[in-house]
Order: structure tokens, then sequence, then C-alpha cells
């Protein structure tokens, strides 16, 4: 007697088919939305003070590095002490209960706890010193934070993502000076700007391993 | 000597070819690197684990904080290190540091430019203390008869039971040796306000015999600063001046300033060693003598017999050996200009000799002069105190910083003489064996942590300046007497401060403080030359001493390189580090020479039992070569029985051997068989390179005939390559030299390199299986006859070849050529296939096998370089060069608009290197060191003839031999 039909095995090599393709289909799809573009871009967690970047840096036209000191001499750009915030909010609008936490913090030392927002793995060193000499605008990475009352990640900040730029920096490179104004708009082709800062100052982004795994 | 082939060997298995060596050799892995050891539970239990992971990886990230401060600090830029000048104290002595701090964690120490026991080197230990300051196991509160307590119950107690004191009849103290003026200060306000009490300094390891020896001679206990560069001819009697009976780097670097030879025509030093054991002064002797310890007194005695110096006679008549009379005749020929040194192991007699030697060769105030001592210890005083204390007349004992339980001598039973006693506190950083018996223990706060200041050996002193607060609430030593003698001033800062601004009067105090904690040195405080003539009748009656009988056999006891005198066995860097000459990690051994051990009819992990006027101790053999026939020597500072995870039973411990009247070595003792095997772990045997010319040398002689002696050595090959070559002509491209003769093998850069680069400790059992991932190995290797070989070190770590085979076998390109010329490892791209390792020539890449770094506690965490990955299991990872120091420099270059200078970079090793031995720069530079170097004709590279074309090239060592005593020796 015949336990299984004749169309069984037909049946069998179809759902093999199908399953194979389902495996596939699965990882190709992780894989595809499982990439920095999606996973990473639009992170805009709530921190634990309102401030915003919008008024601060846009409206009030503030430069970057008057809070993020570390910018220019460091690997890190730094988030300022409350006591900063304190140089101005001493007088302008003392009493904001928006304020309250970083008065507390002022006041008691104890450090508001920022959340992290542009992260990189463990295993990479990006230097923000290294950059922003070489005339990379903080807009490159970072967008334009003075138009976000609250920053988020638009860069995916994935490897390729930085080899694209190291590959060929001209269309991001701008005099060194002018790396903190997000809003500039050069009167000529960037690139041109680019390549003729770059034959003139000798930039040449590393591509080797060493340069961020270390 | 060209002509013979000489053969370098690196065990005694190596030189039979024992099939167990082979066996080792022939393995394409170490052995248990290959096979699946485990049971199907296992297999099932990694497989639940690894999907609940793989399933984990789907999840958001995970929320991370950034915590700025509330308020700024000046200066402070958030991701750059900040540099403090301290200084770190061993056995008394201080050696100027700069401490590199990130975010406020100390991670790394460097020597201080400034200070003269440093001059910007440090030592194994000064780099593996920054481990110690985040052990887990440090004390971490006051305990009352072992019980949690408080500082505040503490205070309340010694309140109320100082006031009973009177004039201190039953108060005792005992400290380590003090340098520190505060403390000296505090100490004699304790004794004047209590005039009865009795403070005894104490180091286990002492050198007492030393100021002793020289009071023998001039009336006076002084004590010796020697200038090594000023010397010729240096004659060390068990002295290891290069090794562990010296603390401070400086001595190695004016050693080794006068063994570079740029040219034929430079001169060089010659160095004479007498010792039993096999020192690092021995292993870079020209001409080493192996004798027992207690034949040194008498080795002395016919050097100074055959110098003449007592007026006896002139040279060459009557002689016991021609080896001396040529030592002397050497001497002899360079008057004012050599050193004659006898070591802490020594009796007082044997001192006195040295230094009359000195005198009569007119070297006092050239090679060496005296000065005040800086520190006093008295072990005599510590067996005093322990037989009033088993009398009943101590009451309160209060022990600073010291471990007398573990590490008194064997007849002054302390640990007995503590029960005695009502009352006993003892301030140390961790829970040991006299914590154990003390009614009150306090924790004290690590020397990265606390205010103090100290002297170096020349008796500059400097500020010792705390990077954190104090981790697990520990106090100074100076804020305990303080405490204890109702001082004006309570805390360390204050004391240290006060003291110096009243040495200050009448100058900008203020000023002047700042400066000395700046700088981490005070100028002008060294002590002044003391002028000294010897009192000849007092020691005429030394020169004709009888011999000593022959006795059975001697017991030598020595510092540890690891855990120095048991203080560092919680450090794993330490631990792990070989000791450089018998390669053994985790362990120490009883030392016999060849002969000996084949006499007895032993064999290596042997236990035997060591019986010494009564005393016993067991410990495994160990056959090393070149050690003195009918002598044992030992590491103290093993067998430790209260101490945290890591140091706890590692080792056997020899103190229950020694006595306080023979500190140095014990005569008359007897080995006895336990038909026990212990398994010890070495790792003199791995990663050989076997039987290839990688160690080359000559002497000065040959070299001087013919310069070009060492590049012949070189094999005869047509070198092609398939490989397309890579373009240098722009930009830097690095390159490195370790000059062999002036390495003396001390293993201060192997633990600098695994400070900067967080290399992690791997335990006993993996470096058995040949895991130990050092980036630098220091080979040792012997080369002569086994009884009596001289040894030549390699430090070997990547050579970053420029045509390197690892980097054409990675299947992922994980390791490439950098435009530079490094050959980079990009870890997160390793999958571990450790074909690389397999293809590497020169056995230099490193494998996680585990995960070493896993369940580390947020506190042994703080020690990490925030510059370099945390590799995790299943990557390969290897010397980069330093790479992050690179790119740092590189980046500050760029930011100021110019080209690095040469000497600019300095790698973890180079920095550290006592002896200077190692140079990194850009060969493209042709006048940068580096190149200078590489056009040295003593240059040469690895395996040449694989066309490689390493980065990192060698220059060959030099021997410096008598012409008298090389031709005995040679017939």
């Amino acid at each position: 007697m015949q336990v299984f039909s004749r169309q069984s095995d037909r049946y069998f090599r179809i759902f093999l088919a199908v399953l194979l393709m389902a495996v596939l289909g699965s990882v190709t799809l992780f894989s595809f939305v499982s990439r920095p573009q999606f996973t990473e871009v639009g992170y805009s967690p709530v921190q634990p003070v309102a401030y915003s970047h919008k008024l601060h840096a846009g409206n009030l036209g503030m430069d970057c590095r008057y809070c993020h000191i570390g910018v220019e001499q460091s690997a890190h750009a730094g988030v300022p002490p409350a006591e900063v915030c304190m140089n101005c909010h001493a007088r302008v609008k003392k009493d904001s209960p928006l304020l309250a936490r970083v008065r507390e913090s002022y006041e008691s030392g104890q450090p508001i706890p920022w959340v992290r927002i542009h992260r990189l793995p463990d295993y990479v060193q990006f230097n923000h010193q290294a950059h922003v000499v070489a005339g990379v605008s903080c807009v490159s990475c970072h967008g334009r934070v003075d138009q976000m009352v609250e920053v988020r990640q638009v860069e995916p900040l994935s490897m390729a993502w930085c080899l694209d730029c190291h590959r060929n920096p001209a269309p991001y490179v701008r005099p060194p000076e002018l790396v903190t104004r997000l809003d500039w708009q050069p009167d000529r082709d960037p690139v041109e700007i680019g390549r003729e800062l770059i034959a003139a100052r000798g930039i040449n982004p590393p591509l080797q391993c060493s340069a961020c795994h270390r | 000597m060209s002509e013979k082939a000489k053969r370098y060997w690196r065990s005694l298995d190596e030189l039979t070819g024992t099939p167990a060596f082979r066996r080792w050799l022939e393995r394409e892995f170490p052995e248990g690197a290959s096979e699946w050891v485990g049971s199907r539970r296992t297999l099932l239990k990694l497989m639940a684990a690894s999907f609940s992971l793989a399933g984990l990886t789907a999840c958001r990230r995970p929320e991370e904080k950034i915590l700025p401060f509330s308020k700024g600090v000046e200066g402070y830029v958030p991701g750059q290190p900040v540099y403090y000048a301290s200084i770190m104290t061993l056995g008394g002595l201080a050696t100027g540091v700069l401490v590199e701090c990130h975010e406020g964690r100390p991670t790394k120490i460097e020597g201080n430019p400034e200070h003269p026991a440093s001059r910007g080197t440090a030592t194994a230990f000064m780099q593996a203390s920054v481990l110690s300051l985040y052990d887990p196991d440090r004390s971490r509160s006051v305990l009352r008869e072992g019980r949690r307590s408080s500082w505040e119950e503490f205070e309340a107690f010694v309140q109320q039971h100082m006031r009973q004191l009177g004039k201190g009849e039953g108060l005792r103290f005992v400290s380590g040796a003090i340098s520190s003026p505060s403390l000296l200060t505090l100490r004699n306000y304790v004794l004047d306000r209590y005039p009865r009490a009795r403070w005894v300094p104490y180091e286990p390891i002492s050198r007492e015999s030393e100021p002793a020896g020289i009071e023998l001679l001039f009336g006076r206990p002084l004590q010796p600063v020697y200038r090594f560069e000023q010397a010729d001819v240096i004659v060390a009697l068990d002295a290891d001046f290069l090794g562990l009976d010296n603390l401070a780097p400086v001595w190695i670097r004016e050693y080794a300033a006068r063994r570079r030879v740029a040219t034929p025509q430079d001169s060089m030093n010659r160095l004479y060693v007498v010792e039993p054991g096999f020192s690092l002064t021995g292993a870079n002797a020209d001409h080493r003598w192996r004798a027992r310890p207690s034949e040194i007194g008498q080795i002395a005695r016919e050097l100074a017999r055959e110098l003449g110096v007592n007026g006896l006679k002139v040279l060459g008549s009557g002689s016991s050996h021609p080896w001396l009379a040529a030592v002397a005749r050497d001497l002899q020929r360079h008057r004012g200009r050599s050193l004659v040194l006898a070591g802490p192991r020594q009796p007082a007699a044997v001192h006195a000799l040295a230094h009359w030697i000195n005198h009569a060769l007119g070297n006092v105030g050239r090679t060496v002069h005296y000065t005040e001592p800086v520190v006093r210890t008295d072990l005599a005083g510590l067996a005093a105190l322990a037989e009033e204390a088993r009398a009943g007349q101590v009451n309160t004992l209060v022990i600073l910083g010291a471990n007398p339980v573990y590490n008194a001598p064997a007849d002054a039973d302390f640990a007995a003489a503590m029960k005695r006693v009502p009352v006993t506190i003892h301030l140390g950083e961790e829970v040991d064996e006299t914590a154990a018996l003390a009614a009150w223990h306090l924790p004290e706060a690590h020397y990265l942590e606390s205010w103090s200041d100290g002297r170096a050996l020349d008796g500059t002193a400097s500020i010792q300046q705390p990077t954190i607060a104090p981790l697990f609430g520990g106090r100074t030593a100076s804020e305990v007497v303080a405490l204890l003698a109702g001082y004006e001033h309570r805390r360390a800062y204050d004391i240290v401060r006060n003291y110096w601004l009243g040495q200050w009067k009448g100058r900008d105090g203020e000023r002047a403080w700042e400066r000395a904690v700046h700088d981490g040195v005070i100028a002008g405080t060294e002590f002044a030359p003391v002028s000294v003539t010897p009192d000849l009748r007092r020691v005429q009656g030394l020169l004709n001493e009888p011999a000593p009988p022959p006795a059975d056999l001697e017991v030598v006891f020595l510092p540890s390189s690891a855990t120095y005198d048991g203080r560092f066995a919680n450090n794993g860097w330490l631990q792990e580090a070989p000791d450089p000459i018998t390669k053994l990690t985790w362990d120490n051994a009883a030392c016999l020479s060849p002969a000996t051990a084949r006499q007895m009819g032993l064999e290596n992990g042997d236990v035997v039992e060591i019986e010494a006027q009564g005393r016993r101790a067991q410990m495994p053999v160990w056959i090393l070569p070149g050690h003195a026939d009918g002598a044992v020597s030992v590491a103290l500072g093993y067998g430790r029985k209260r101490c945290g995870r890591v140091g706890r039973n590692v080792g056997h411990d020899p103190y229950p051997l020694r006595a306080g009247a023979q500190p140095g070595f014990v005569r008359g003792a007897v080995l006895r068989r336990t038909g026990r095997r212990y398994r010890l772990v070495t790792t003199q045997e791995h990663h050989s390179m076997e039987g290839r010319p990688l160690v080359r040398e000559a002497t000065l002689e040959e070299f001087r005939a013919q310069p070009d002696l060492i590049r012949k050595q070189s094999p005869k090959t047509e070198l092609f390559s398939l490989f397309k070559e890579h373009d240098y002509s722009q930009g830097y491209q690095w390159g490195m030299a370790i000059d062999l003769n002036a390495c003396i093998g001390c293993n201060a850069c192997v633990l600098a390199c695994q400070a900067e680069n967080n290399i992690p400790i791997v335990g006993k059992d993996q470096v058995r299986r040949g895991r130990e991932m050092h980036w630098i190995r220091l080979d040792r290797y012997f080369e002569g006859d086994p009884e009596d070989p001289q040894i030549a070190w390699q430090p070997v770590a990547c050579q970053h070849c420029e045509l390197a085979p690892c980097e054409t076998v990675c299947p992922v390109a994980a390791t490439n050529h950098s435009p530079e010329g490094l050959n980079d490892m990009a870890y997160n791209r390793c999958i571990g296939t450790r074909y690389c390792a397999n293809n590497c020539p020169y056995k230099v890449r490193r494998f996680n096998f585990l995960d070493y770094h896993r369940g580390l506690q947020e506190v042994q965490k703080m020690v990490f370089n925030p510059d370099v990955t945390v590799r995790m299991r299943g990557v390969m990872e290897k010397c980069t060069y330093c790479v992050q120091r690179i790119e740092e420099k590189k980046i500050q270059a760029k930011a100021e608009g110019r080209r690095l200078r040469d000497g600019e970079i300095l790698t973890a090793c180079q920095q550290t290197c006592p002896a200077q031995a190692i140079v990194f720069g850009d060969i493209n530079d042709p006048e940068s060191r580096v190149s200078r170097l590489r056009r040295d004709p003593r240059n040469y590279s690895l395996l040449e003839e694989l066309n490689t074309r390493p980065r990192t090239v060698y220059l060959a060592r030099l021997r410096n031999p008598n012409p008298e005593l090389a031709s005995q020796e040679g017939s």
C-alpha cells in the first residue's frame, strides 16, 4: 500500500523551493532594512532638557563652538557643562521651568544625562579635530542642526558613507573658517572650491584601515 | 669565532632535541587550538546561547548617555589626555612618573623626563602599577576583627585608646622604608609625643648590608651613588644592578649609554659578573663567573689581594685564579674609570671590600660617591619587636603598609607575636595575611590616589600627587599617623604642603609649591656628596679571613620579577609576564644548574622539599643553564595565602626558609624529593623560529677589524617578488630599529605594550597552550656550554614587512598594507581563520581564542586605553607600531600645518625602554634617527632570505671580552 500519493514528491519539491526562497528573501530583506539608512537615520530620542538647537544656533545665531569646545582640539566635540548654559541663563529666563533640570545640575553637581544620538561602533575612532581642521563642515555629517528643534540623525554614519567622502572629498571641503556656518551657500561651484582647497592645502583623506580602526 | 657557527637554543629540550620539543614545534597550532574539546552537552549549550544571541541582534541599539561636567574644569578638553607628574615609590625610593589620565582615569604610566631616577623611562613594575589601582580585590572598608566597620568607628576608638598610652611604653610601629620627608617629620612628632614608643622601618628585601659595609670601611653608614656612565670596567659581585637589585630605570640607561657603538671607533664598557643565579646583569655580562653565594666573599678578598689594595704586594704573584688576575689587571688599567659593586644579598664585609677596592682604584668621586642614606631599614629591629611582643611587652602595634606575617624572617614568627598584642592596627591596600590577624584593618590609598612625597636614590625630593579620588575609601599612611598622634593637620594634602611651605620660608611658597607639583621634581634637593676616608685598620682583618668550608648546598633568596617581594602578587600583568631568564609565568621555582640536577636525579617539575637549618619549604625544580653548581635560587613573593583572586596560592612560598640572620642566602641546605610532580609553565619554546640566524653577535674586536661582519651572515639568495611594490614617494614611511647591544631584556617594553594596547591576561592554563597574548615577546637565547652559557636577547614584535606574507593569505582582507608601510589590522573585519598567523614567519600574531575580557567588573574596565579597541573572541591581533599614537601626532601636526618632527612619535615600548634600545621614525627622511641606524654596519633584519623586507631591523649585539680571558676561555 502506498502511504504517500503520487503528487507528494512534487509537493515536497515545491515546498523546498518555497522554503529556500522564503529564507533567501527574508535574508535579503533583513539585510536591506537593517542598513544604517533605515535603522539609524531619523533617530531622535527625547532629551532630559528640551533644548532647541533651532532657537540657539539658528534664530540666535550662536556659533557651534560656544558649546562644543573640543571640536577643533580633540577627537570629541564635547557636550557642554551646565555652567555654560548658566552663563546666559543666570540672567535670561532664569526662572523658566524648562530650565529646572539645568539649574539643578549646576547646583548639585550631578550631570545632565543627555542621550547620545550620533554613535559609532567601539572599533571606530572618529576624530572631530582632523575633519574640522581640514574644512569639513558640521553640516556634512550632522545636517542642518540649526533648523532642528530636536536633533535627529540625518546621515547613516556607515563605513560606506564615510568612504564616499574620503574617496571624493571635493564636494565637502570648504574654507576652515566657515565650517560652523551651516547655512553657507558658495557663490560658485562648491566642487571647484573644494578642489582648489584640496590642492592648496594638501588635503589627502586616508583610506587605510588604521585611519579609523585601531 | 665568526667562522664557527654559533648555536643558539632556548631550552635544554631544544638543545638535545627531545621528542616533546619536536612535537611542540611541528604542530600546526599549539595544543588545544584545533581540537574540539567538550561534550555534546556543551555543544548544545553553546548552540542555544548563540541562537538567543542571534535573536538579540534584531533589537534596537541600547540608549547611551553622555554625562558632561556640571561645572567646567579650566583647560580641560574632553577626549584629550592630561598628564600629571608624580612619583612611584618602591622599597622607599621614589621614581618620577607622568600619569596619563583620560577623563579622570589614570590609564598609563610614563617616566618623568625631568626626574633623575627616571629620565623619561619606566620599569615593568611602574608600568604595571596602574593595573593594581583598579584591582577589584583591593581592601574596600575598615574591618574590626574581620567585620565591616567604618573610619568613624575607628576614629572614635583611636580617640579613646591613644589617651591610655601614656609615654608609649607598649606602642610600636612597623612601616616600609620611608624616604618621604613629610612622613619622617610626622614620625618624629609621634616619637616626641610618645617618647618610649618605637618605630621599625622594615623591607623584606633589605639592603642593610650595604651601609653596614660602608660603615666598616669609612666609619659612617653611608649610601653609594653610582655613575655607570663614567665606568669603563664594571665588576658586579652578586649585584643585579640592571635587574631586581635596582628599582629605578636610570641605572640601566646609564649602563646602556656605554654600550652604544655607532662606528667601529667607538668604545664600550666591559662588565664582569660573579653570581650564583642567572640574573639580568649576568645575562648581559662580557664575562661571567658562576659561584656559590658564600664563595663570593672569598672572590672579593682574592680580587682585593690581587690588586694589592692593602699594600701587601703588586700584581701577579701567587694568585689562585687567572680569571681574577686578568680582571685585576683590567681594573688597574682603568683606575678612576672602573667600578666594583656588591649586591644586597652579600654580607657587610663584601661591601666593605668592594668599596675599599673602589677607593684604592681612585674611583671615589668619579664613578661612585657617597651620601647620607635616603632610606634606612631595620630587619633586626623587626625580630626584636617580635620578641618583645611574644613577651607581652607590646600593647599597641601599628603596621603601615607592610605585610610581616607573610614576609618577615621565619625565625621571628611574626604571626605568633602578633597574636599576643591586644591592639593591632594594620593599614594596607589588600586584606592580606597581616590584615587577617589584625584587630583593625584600614584600607590604604594607592599611590595614584594620594598626596605624599619621596626621595630618589640621589636624594632628589618630589611631590606625589593623586590623579583620582580614592576608589575604595582608602587613606594614606600619613593620614593614619596624624590621626593616631593627634597632629594638627589631618589630610595628606595639608601634611605634605605644610611641610614644604615650612621648608621654603622666606620664599614665595605658593609659587614654589605649584612648581614642585607641576614639575614632579624639587630642584636642588639632592644630597651632597660626603667625603670619606677609609679606616684601613678596621678592614685589614677582612682580607685574611679564612675561606668558609664548603657546605652541602646553598639557597639564595631573590626578588621576583613579577611580584617583587609578594606585594604585586595580585597583578595579572606582572604574573603573566615571563621571567626574563627562566621564562616561567605564574610561578616560581627552585632553580638548579644542570649538573646539580643530574647529580640529584631531578628533572623540571619535580617537587622537592628544601630544608635549611631546620626550616622547610616545598618547591618545584627548574633546571637553569648557567646556574652555579651546589646552589639553589628561589624567587620570593609567591605562595600568598591571603591575597586577591589573581595571586592566591600562585607559586610556592620560600619565606619559611629565610632567617633574619641570613636574609640573602642560607648555607647547609638539603634537597629531598617528595615524589610529587608540579606543572610549571614556560614560554621559552613558544613561537620558535628554529635554527635560523636570528640573533647575531660579534665581539667588539671582530667588529672593529671587519665592520661588515654582521651583514655577511645573511644567506646569499636571489630575491624576487611576485607582488607589486608600494609607492612611498610621498608622506611618511615608518620603521623601527632595535639595538640588541643596548637591550638588557628587562620586560619593561612587554608591560608598556600591554598597558597601552589593552592586551588581555590569559592565565596559566592558556599560556601552557601557547596562547599568551603579549604583542612583544622577549626571546632569550642561550649559546654555548649548557653548564655555562651566554645569553642573547631579542625583542620580537610584528616586523611590519614590506612584502608581508600575512596580507596575501587573509580571505577577508582584514590585514592590509597602509600607504605608510604599516600592516594594518582591522579587528572588525577579521573572521578568525588564523591563516595570517600560520603564514607569519616571525610568529608574532596573537589570536583571541577566548573572550579574555569577559566578566570584567566596571572598575577593571577603567584601565583601558580609550584610543585602542578592546578585542573580542575570534579576532587576530598584533603589534600596530602604536598606530593610535601615530595618528594622534599626525592629526596634531596637520592642525598646526607642519610635518612631523623626528622623535615626535614615540611607541609605547620605545618610550618606556630604560636602555633606550628602540628607535621609531620616518625612514623616508634620510636624517631621522631610525634612518641613520638602518645604515649602521650592525644593522640586519630577520629572515632576510624570505624577502619579506621587515620594517623593524636589529642592530647586532657586540660583546667586549677581555682579550686575556678570551684566549683562556677559547682554549
